[in-house]
């Protein structure tokens, strides 16, 4: 099938026409958005080529094998007891865990608050909970971990076991920073509903509540997970945030409540002790292509669900 | 046919300020298919949805006068607003089934009133399916979603779909204004079958097709009855100018 994009450039004039000011510019617009778009990849492939060529130099030129790396415990790359060790699993928990849980804990609340702002309250729910989320996508991250630092450590600290510090408070301060993300696409999907699907479950006597159980959500399920993946990436992804509140004890913790660490935050604090091309500092780019990889697959993942609505 | 069952009495309703449909008595004959037409805008839909109190989702729409079924006012706040929605079913211009199979879309209304046993449900599919000239075409792929019917088909299935309540009034919106001929002639088969044991209430843009499907006719013209009568005086002699000139294509 022949899209529109794939029409046989065609910026000369018709023979026997002459140029007028309009295929001018017609040239000069085609010319700007492929210098942006070929710019934008070039870019693109030099970050992944980079990020690639440093990342895999801990394997074949450091010499660490593929699963001492991602399934070693001890991570001592400046070899204080003996041997470097570079097994990054902490930290590769420790990034599933906190995005997981911060999922886990916002997927709710969004799904609710888009509800209220679309289907409940419609008219002020929307005016009041828009710019309120729109505000919250907007606070810079190193709020947030000042945030969770001073009010859900100490918290965390009184109520259960343990120094406050941890898996959970980064999932909490987390699921605060991804709520914008998945009430946003939910609430867009939501909207973008056709109107005659809740007409006719009202139609058939149903409830407002048993229409948007069983008709809205099922129905906008899809999309809705593609906002879950998006906030997850996010999470994933955030470093600052998290370093702030998560203690950076670099083993897997035995609880939610104990310190521990995740690739972004490893990242962070290692990267300024490190001489480049040393291999702590390639093992940090690996840590760095792994995280590239696991964007990656979020994409395709929210791809496939978009995939499947559109069936 | 003023002690009709099924009627208007005075009934207006406001979109705010704006006064879409005025003061409108009309009865619907049991078992008959009474079709409203007017140019756009002249409040027909809105009128049918205030027959299923649909305007309820509209904040600002308010409705004054009555409307009667079965002795109750439906406006009454002791109405329950569900078991009345139970007894009339709708259907839109555009087909909206569900994002769900078509066996769960035929199942869904008897499910939300309580009925679990699978063999009663079956039941129901099928029957409503074949009322709505559907079940030949569909039987094999219930489990198939609905989706994947075309646009005539997906059409029929909301037909069936309002039926599976047993509702004894059905109010159509244009149901066939977004159909090809041959599924238009469909649905209009259909109504005339339906009508057997249902009362209908249809809104057309199509002249054709109120002659050829309904028992009566009204003519709105802004919000307001113009002339409301049998099918055959309407279109062979009304008593209005205005109507002949609606009918016959000079304006609409
Ligand atoms: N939800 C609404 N809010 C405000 N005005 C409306 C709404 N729906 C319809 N109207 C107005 O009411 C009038 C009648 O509309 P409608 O009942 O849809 O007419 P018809 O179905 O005969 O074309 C129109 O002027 C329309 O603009
Ligand atoms: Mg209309």
């Amino acid at each position: 099938m022949k899209t529109i994009d794939e029409r046989p450039v065609q910026v000369q004039p018709a023979r026997g026409t002459r140029w007028k000011k309009h295929h001018a510019e017609d040239v000069a617009g085609r010319s700007y958005t492929f210098i942006c778009a070929a710019l934008l990849i070039v870019i693109i492939l030099s970050i992944v080529y980079f990020v690639a060529s440093k990342g895999l130099a801990t394997f074949f030129r450091d010499g660490v094998s593929l699963s001492d790396f991602l399934f070693g415990t001890t991570w001592d790359p400046e070899g204080n007891n003996g041997e470097p060790m570079y097994g990054v699993l902490p930290f590769i928990f420790g990034s599933f865990a906190t995005s997981l849980l911060a999922a886990l804990i916002a997927s709710p609340l969004s799904i609710c608050a888009s509800l209220f702002m679309t289907e409940i309250v419609p008219g002020w729910g929307k005016k009041l909970l828009q710019p309120v989320i729109e505000l919250l996508a907007g606070i810079p991250s190193v709020v947030y971990g000042f945030i969770g630092l001073t009010v859900v450590v100490p918290f965390l600290r009184n109520v259960f076991p343990g120094q406050g510090i941890g898996i959970a408070a980064g999932a909490i301060v987390l699921s605060v920073m991804i709520l914008p993300t998945i009430t946003s696409v939910a609430a867009d999907a939501l909207a973008s509903l056709p109107r005659g699907l809740k007409e006719s479950s009202f139609a058939l006597g149903a409830t407002r509540w048993q229409t948007i159980s069983r008709v809205i959500l099922p129905t906008v399920l899809p999309s809705i997970l593609t906002g879950v993946v998006l906030g997850m990436a996010r999470a994933f992804g955030e470093a600052l945030a998290v370093q702030m509140v998560i203690g950076n004890a670099p083993h897997i913790p035995r609880s939610l409540f104990e310190s521990a660490s995740t690739l972004t935050s490893v990242i962070t604090l290692d990267m300024g002790n490190t001489v480049m091309g040393s291999a702590h500092s390639n093992a940090l780019w690996s840590m760095a292509l792994a995280l590239m990889f696991m964007t990656f697959v979020f994409v395709m993942i929210v791809r496939l669900l978009e995939r499947r609505h559109r069936i | 046919m003023n002690n009709a069952t099924f009627r208007t009495e005075h009934l207006s309703v406001f979109y705010g300020q704006y006064e879409a449909v005025k003061n409108i008595s009309l009865s619907f004959p049991e078992k008959s298919v009474t079709a409203l037409i007017g140019p756009s805008g002249c409040g027909k839909s809105t009128f049918l949805r205030s027959l299923n109190r649909m305007n309820d989702e509209i904040s600002q729409a308010k409705i004054k006068g009555r409307i009667w079924i079965d002795g109750v006012d439906i406006n009454d706040p002791g109405t329950d607003v569900i078991q009345l929605r139970q007894k009339i079913g709708m259907v839109w211009q555009k087909p909206n089934p569900f994002y769900k199979s078509i066996y769960e879309n035929i199942a869904f209304g008897p499910k939300y009133h309580g009925i679990k046993n699978k063999a009663e449900l079956d039941e129901i599919v099928e029957t409503s399916l074949r009322k709505a000239a559907l079940w030949d075409e569909v039987k094999d792929r219930l489990k198939q979603s609905a989706l994947s019917l075309s646009g005539g088909q997906q059409q029929r299935l909301c037909i069936a779909r309002a039926l599976s309540v047993k509702p004894g009034i059905l109010l159509l919106d244009e149901p066939a204004s977004a159909l090809d001929p041959v599924s238009t002639a469909k649905v209009e088969e259909l109504i005339t079958d339906l009508k057997k044991e249902l009362s209908i209430v249809i809104v057309t843009h199509n002249m054709q097709q109120a002659a050829r499907i309904s028992d009566y006719t009204a003519y709105f013209y802004l919000g307001s009855l113009m002339e409301h009568d049998t099918t055959e005086k309407i279109f062979t002699n009304p008593e209005q100018q205005m109507t002949q000139d609606y009918i016959s294509g000079r304006f609409g």
